[in-house]
């Protein structure tokens, strides 16, 4: 028993990403078929050349047909994954094992979601047959008990957290300003965020994730034949999941300050990489900050910060594009948007770009004056105390 | 001896002050306030309230239960099975309606009184009527219980020494199915009606349990039509007519004889005599003599404590949750049906709230805890935003996520000390969707 992980066993050669938009004139076929064109070209090979896909969506769409057809695949393996938000990456972990256990020599991870075709504002649950006990608060709502119970923790005053967050709301879109395919391109000051009508607890409509549709895709090989595709691959280093017991939001023990499944997730991950020090070897990192608290928590969980000092790294500008470790400086979900199946590949489309020095000039971070070259993505799905968590560790590099 | 073991009632924290509808609408309303019911109860909900107050105040079982409301929550269907489920009854515990009028509610007390096992008799009606109408302004929501059963049973509280009932055939009001609004004949038909049948049934109560009024300690006096009330009871002779709680209350129709009767009970002397007569198509009058066990018996939650908690609802608030103002709804998908099958096969928790996340399966229901964190959803679905959602760890060390009822969301804190409370947090395809919420506790 042992999770050994597959460093340096698959490489990425190639990703494609469409901007997130709130596509009103593009259905998921569309969206699909164009990421994974622009996959195919980034990799420099064509759909008959890819083995096996694995394509990812949360609620657009049931099926490896809902791929093979508006592609059209012919022969093909497609299979459908869903794992709440964290679906994209999951599709990514599938594809890459499938390329590492020798079955297929490339594969297709693909993500996709149609969500501004519901009729209503957020995300919405697809409809599963229940008791009528379950919880009923939104995903916001559920996010928003973060606050009150850090700033209790750790004996900060509710009103400076709340410009904390803000601040990580303010850096996301500073972010997003600069990049061209993400959502929101405009820049958006704490001060106006805290001014913002409460949605839900403290938190604003700004506090949560853009909601967009989108798709992105990545091309897996064999860590062996990278170099047939492309000069500059982005090595795996790691892959963790980790589907938690639920037993958070029934637990006593339980106080919201912290998101214990994907702090074993990224455990897992910096074992499986040979990470010991996250801090001084994670040069950049895409995170799920699905609401402005959830990356306050991250930066402890994901061992970036000590519990109960992120948020006076937040305001020392630590993980802003220009700080010491940049985090989602693609703009995050909050600016780059939240197509649910895409956002876990458009985390790692942000690797394969900033990695390898291909991001646009005035956002790319100048990795070259330092010494760390490892890029870290996490992705998760749920609740807190109820989710799932991915960690994934990248390299351009094998050891 | 039969009689009365032990009795519980519910009012709704909220109260409307009768003179909003006159200074909204420039006529109706009138003097006092009446209950209101939240969004979240129905006639079912509340009777759930009523009967575990009951029963907490009794170590005695119901063997059947008997559920009357003028506005029950399904027809085609029993609410009293309902009921039956949150409060945990063993399934050879009868559970039936008796619906449609405030003659049904008293006719349940007598068949119980009558019969010969433990029976729960509960009460229960949201009173409504077009806006500024007499029955917006004079109704009230509430719930009563009454468990009746025998000396062999268990300490009777208050004994039955009979009565007599004169049944009345005479169209004063009704409603049509389907409607939210009755409809009243010329006032004084119903005096000129009801006033041979009061006399009647008043006679002969008194001939078939030899008492007069001379006798009678106190006496009840209850009906949907004050007019006849007012001017036929007064002929019974009994000096003490108690507060029908029209001023702040109102009448709550078939909870209000169990309402009344346990507003006397809560403060009677051993030996007292209680008269109850209630006018609904004909009139009914019961004698209760109490007992020396009334010393000994303390009310679960009384319903002076109730009368002295509420709080305030706006009319334009009471005319939403009543659905006659059609208000937004909110823009999220309209949640869809619980499941028949996924709600039998959790009907300990659904129904019963037995923690599922032990292996102990700890009764929730009756357990106190603390608001451990909370928050204010105003994006989720309900059908009155927003939502107060809290942490609550309770007593018992289980903890678990749950929407709050009965707060303005201002009012709440972290600390605060909550109970359970039966609510119907949403309806899909007409399946009302019954659970279980917090609420503040209030003694």
């Amino acid at each position: 028993m042992g999770s050994h992980g597959i460093k340096d066993q698959v490489a990425i050669v190639g990703m494609g990403c469409i901007p997130f938009r709130e596509h009103w004139d593009k259905g998921l076929d569309d969206m699909l078929v164009e990421a994974a064109d622009l996959t195919f070209e980034s990799a420099g090979i064509e759909k008959d050349d890819v083995d096996a896909y694995w394509f990812g969506t949360s609620q657009s769409a049931a099926s490896g047909l809902a791929l093979s057809i508006p592609m059209g695949l012919s022969g093909k393996p497609v299979t459908r994954v869903e794992n709440y938000c964290a679906t994209g990456s999951e599709a990514l972990r599938q594809a890459s094992y499938a390329v590492a256990s020798g079955a297929y020599d490339v594969a297709m991870a693909i993500g996709g979601e149609k969500v501004k075709d519901g009729g209503y504002q957020g995300l919405n649950a697809f409809p599963i047959p229940h008791d009528g006990t379950k919880r009923s608060l939104t995903a916001a709502g559920m996010y928003s008990l973060i606050l009150p119970a850090y700033a209790a923790k750790y004996g900060v005053d509710e009103d400076e957290l709340r410009m904390v967050v803000a601040k990580i709301a303010e850096k996301n879109h500073y972010n997003g300003a600069r990049n061209p395919l993400a959502q929101f391109r405009r820049e958006t000051s704490a001060e106006q965020i805290c001014n913002m009508a409460a949605v839900a607890g403290k938190l604003s409509v700004f506090d949560c994730a853009g909601v967009a549709d989108g798709a992105a895709a990545a091309i897996v090989v064999r860590a062996e034949d990278a170099h047939k595709y492309c000069d500059d691959p982005l090595y795996i280093k790691a892959l963790a999941f980790v589907s938690g017991d639920g037993q958070g939001v029934v637990d006593p023990d339980y106080d919201f300050t912290s998101l214990p499944e994907c702090k074993m997730a990224a455990d897992d991950a910096y074992a499986q990489a040979g990470i010991t020090d996250p801090r001084a070897e994670i040069a950049m990192a895409e995170v799920h900050d699905c609401f402005t608290p959830t990356e306050l928590l991250l930066m402890e969980d994901l061992g970036f910060a000590e519990p109960g000092t992120a948020w006076s790294e937040v305001l020392n500008g630590t993980f802003n594009l220009d700080g010491d470790l940049p985090v989602n400086p693609d703009g995050g979900l909050k600016a780059f948007g939240h197509p649910v199946g895409a956002s876990g590949l458009r985390m790692h489309y942000e690797l394969w770009q900033q990695l390898r020095g291909k991001a646009e000039p005035e956002r790319q971070i100048d990795l070259s004056s330092r010494d760390r070259k490892l890029g870290l993505v996490h992705n998760l799905g749920g609740y807190p105390g109820e989710m799932v968590g991915f960690v994934s560790i990248l390299g351009t590099d094998t050891d | 001896m039969r009689g009365i073991l032990s009795f519980g009632t519910y009012l709704p924290f909220r109260r409307l002050d009768r003179t909003e509808i006159t200074s909204t609408m420039g006529s109706g309303g009138g003097r006092g306030t009446r209950t209101v019911a939240s969004y979240d109860e129905d006639t079912t909900t509340m009777a759930v309230e009523a009967a575990r107050t009951c029963l907490a105040a009794t170590d005695v079982a119901p063997a059947s239960t008997y559920f009357s409301t003028v506005d029950p929550a399904y027809f085609d269907r029993t609410n009293a099975s309902t009921i039956h489920a949150a409060l945990r009854f063993d399934p050879s515990v009868s559970a039936v309606d008796m619906n449609g009028s405030q003659r049904s509610a008293v006719g349940a007390l007598q068949a119980a009184l009558e019969g010969s096992r433990p029976t729960l008799v509960v009460g229960s009606d949201i009173r409504i009527g077009l806006p500024t109408s007499a029955d917006e302004a004079a109704g009230g929501d509430a719930a009563s219980a009454l468990l009746v059963g025998s000396d062999d049973d268990g300490p009777v509280l208050a004994e039955y020494l009979g009565g007599a009932v004169a049944t009345g055939e005479f169209v004063d009001r009704w409603r049509e199915p389907g409607e939210s609004r009755s409809k009243l004949w010329e006032e004084k038909f119903g005096e000129v009606a009801y006033a041979p049948l009061a006399a009647q049934a008043w006679a002969k109560a008194c001939e078939a349990t030899g008492i007069d009024a001379a006798g009678v300690t106190s006496l009840i006096v209850t009906g949907l039509h004050a007019r006849a009330i007012k001017r036929t009871a007064a002929k019974f002779g009994v000096d003490n007519i108690v507060d029908d709680l029209g001023s702040s209350v109102g009448n709550s129709g078939a909870a209000h004889p169990g309402l009344l009767l346990a507003s006397v009970l809560e403060s009677a002397s051993a030996g007292d005599v209680v008269g109850l007569a209630v006018y609904a198509d004909g009139v009914q009058v019961m004698f209760f003599r109490v007992t020396e066990h009334v010393g000994n018996f303390t009310p679960a939650r009384s319903l002076a404590t109730q009368l002295a908690n509420g709080a305030p609802v706006s009319y334009p608030k009471f005319l939403s949750w009543r659905g006659t103002l059609t208000v937004e709804p909110p823009r999220r998908p309209l949640p869809d049906r619980p499941s028949s099958s996924a709600a039998l096969r959790n009907i300990d928790w659904k129904f019963g709230l037995i923690n599922p996340n032990d292996d102990g399966g700890t009764p929730m229901a009756n357990a106190v805890g603390t608001v451990t964190t909370f928050t204010i959803d105003k994006l989720v679905y309900s059908p009155s935003p927003p939502v107060v959602f809290g942490v609550v760890d309770f007593d018992n060390g289980v903890r678990m996520p749950v929407e709050i009822a009965d707060v303005d969301a201002a009012d709440v804190a972290v600390g605060d000390r909550v109970e359970m409370t039966f609510r119907r947090l949403y309806d899909g395809d007409g399946i009302v969707n019954y659970h279980w919420k917090a609420r503040p506790v209030r003694d």
